[in-house]
């Protein structure tokens, strides 16, 4: 797919959970939009997901791991059409789409996460699964910046690099900002390369918005062999709404209706860009 | 009757079941040896993962791992099971349903010498509270062998209790386990004892006891605690004025809680719960810790003496 039509996907992506967010008035819209443009590459590129293998767990499998950004995910889903939801009926009562995301309410979610640092030892079974089974899928999952500062992130590190997991890739969605600021000054996990580095992982550093580069980072994780891969994906959170970028008081509060039609012009631009 | 700890019945079931069944993944941290997972490890290898000392990393793996249709069996003191991994066991496998059965040996006081901060004596209540969770207690080597075979079959998590020490044979034959089932193993009179796991033995032993004062009880073993056998409950609450549990566990929470449930909602009878009153272990012999928080068959007896007078 070429770099145009990834990005009109991503700038869809955005447009939905704006959309979400807003219409559910709660939601984090800030760390959705930043792995918007990852997710785009994942599912119209990377990941071999369709309608035909949706319900099967014998194919590319995505965990977010960071489940605040269940909006990215849902409209990620809906994006690539494996998924019919009322968008907005996000967060509201008898909806499919929860808050956080449930593995047994939508096909193509792979785990059920919100609570942070769990999702990546969950990669971690499923990438050990693949093993047992000699086949190859690959197993992705989106970790947030704050969400390394759980120590089970590391628990789960040292068990990939063990069993020698080349079939997990983890991007970070480094952003930089989690709810109380910057994530240096909450509790600096830096550096995250040298630390995943000592840990025996194959770490690339890319620009989480550049698709040349996400999608080289893929290729190139599939290329390694014996070691699991981290890419660092360097993100804005907020990304494309210009009042979102780099604000964290965007982390988890919803746009009013005169914010959601101005972040929904802005999106609306970008497509043609 | 020989004599064998539930854990060491549950490494020799698990053992034969990992080779009999090729969707079954066991994962153990760094207790190979003490919770008896070592024996499914020299069976099959391949599919036994040491994830080392980590428990909720452990749990969280068993869960991706069964939402890759494995059958896991996640194994550790059921203190850092269900205590430390309390959190990951709740949302990583209990939350999506999953099939992870988790086999926690070293519950309750009969720990013995490692004390009070490696005797889960909460561990049914914290199991218990969650959603979609079924929890069992075996008493003796054939009702672990045939819980360990069943819950294989049962969709979504599991509670295995288990013990360190060895436990007297109740059992010889098949009548030892049915899902949900309690089984009366002693038909008396006027009181009606509930017991779980270890408690089983020490239950009958004060029956005997209480047989040369004449006193008849009837005894009643409870392998599945969720859920509760509430039938059984009711029926055993109409024939008898006085109901008693027993459990190497704190009375909040466990298998007396479960059976005051019942009798609150359905059949309200006096019920009095013997169990940890609310307070910690310590170091020392299984047999002493048993005496001194007078959960020995003696003591049991002198108690039940104490209720009738």
């Amino acid at each position: 797919m070429n770099n145009h039509e990834l990005k009109k996907h991503a700038v869809h992506i955005r447009q939905h959970i704006i959309r979400m967010v807003s219409s559910a008035k709660s939601g984090h819209p800030g760390g959705s939009l930043s792995g918007a443009d990852i997710l785009s590459v994942l599912y119209f590129e990377e990941m071999n997901i369709q309608d035909d293998n949706v319900n099967d767990y014998r194919r590319d499998r995505f965990i977010l791991s960071k489940g605040h950004a269940s909006p990215l995910l849902y409209a990620a889903l809906y994006e690539k059409g494996l998924l019919q939801e009322d968008l907005s009926s996000f967060r509201q009562i008898n909806s499919k789409l929860q808050g956080h995301p449930n593995m047994n309410y939508i096909a193509g979610i792979d785990m059920s996460t919100g609570s942070l640092g769990q999702g990546l030892s969950c990669a971690v079974g499923m990438a050990l699964a693949n093993k047992l089974e000699n086949n190859d899928y690959r197993v992705y999952t989106l970790l947030g910046d704050g969400e390394c500062e759980e120590g089970q992130i590391w628990e789960a590190v040292m068990a990939a690099a063990h069993y020698k997991l080349d079939n997990l890739c983890a991007i970070l969605d480094y952003n930089g900002l989690q709810i109380d600021g910057d994530i240096t000054k909450v509790m600096n996990p830096e550096p995250f390369d040298k630390k995943f580095e000592a840990f025996h992982w194959n770490v690339m550093t890319i620009d989480g918005h550049d698709y040349d580069a996400i999608r080289g980072a893929f290729q190139k994780a599939r290329q390694c062999m014996g070691k699991p891969t981290l890419i660092i994906a360097k993100t804005m959170k907020g990304k494309g709404i210009s009042f979102m970028e780099n604000n964290p008081s965007w982390h988890g509060s919803a746009p009013n209706e005169e914010q959601t039609k101005q972040a929904l012009a802005e999106l609306e631009v970008q497509i043609n860009e | 009757m020989s004599k064998m700890a539930t854990r060491t019945a549950y490494g020799k079931a698990l053992a034969k079941l990992i080779v009999e069944r090729d969707d079954i993944v066991v994962l153990d941290a760094d207790l190979t040896k003490s919770t008896k997972t070592g024996d499914a490890q020299k069976a099959c290898p391949e599919r036994h993962f040491n994830i080392g000392i980590a428990e909720g990393n452990m749990m969280s793996i068993a869960a991706g791992l069964a939402a890759s249709k494995k059958v896991v069996y996640a194994s550790s003191f059921a203190m850092f099971a269900a205590g430390r991994a309390f959190e990951q066991i709740r949302n990583s496998i209990a939350y999506p349903n999953l099939n992870v059965k988790i086999c926690a040996t070293h519950a309750g006081i009969t720990v013995g010498e490692d004390g009070a901060s490696h005797q889960a004596i909460e561990d049914l209540a914290l199991m218990r509270s969650i959603p979609n969770m079924k929890v069992f207690q075996p008493c003796d080597a054939k009702q672990t062998e045939m819980i360990i075979k069943a819950v294989a079959d049962l969709q979504g998590p599991c509670y295995v209790r288990l013990g360190r020490g060895n436990v007297e044979d109740v059992y010889t034959d098949d009548t030892a386990f049915t899902f949900g089932k309690g089984n009366v193993l002693r038909q008396g009179k006027e009181v009606a004892v509930f017991a779980t796991g270890m408690m089983v033995q020490e239950v009958l032993l004060a029956a005997e006891i209480l047989k040369k004062d004449s006193i008849s009880i009837t005894v009643i073993d409870m392998p599945t605690i969720k859920p509760i056998d509430e039938q059984l409950i009711c029926r055993i609450a109409k024939d008898h004025s006085l109901l008693v549990s027993c459990e190497e566990h704190n009375i909040i929470g466990g298998l007396g809680s479960a059976i005051a449930e019942v009798l609150c909602e359905k059949c309200p009878v006096r019920l009095v719960r013997i169990g940890m009153q609310d307070c910690f272990g310590e170091s020392g012999t299984p047999e002493a810790l048993l005496r001194k928080y007078e959960l020995d068959g003696e003591s049991i007896a002198q108690r039940i003496i104490g209720y009738i007078k």
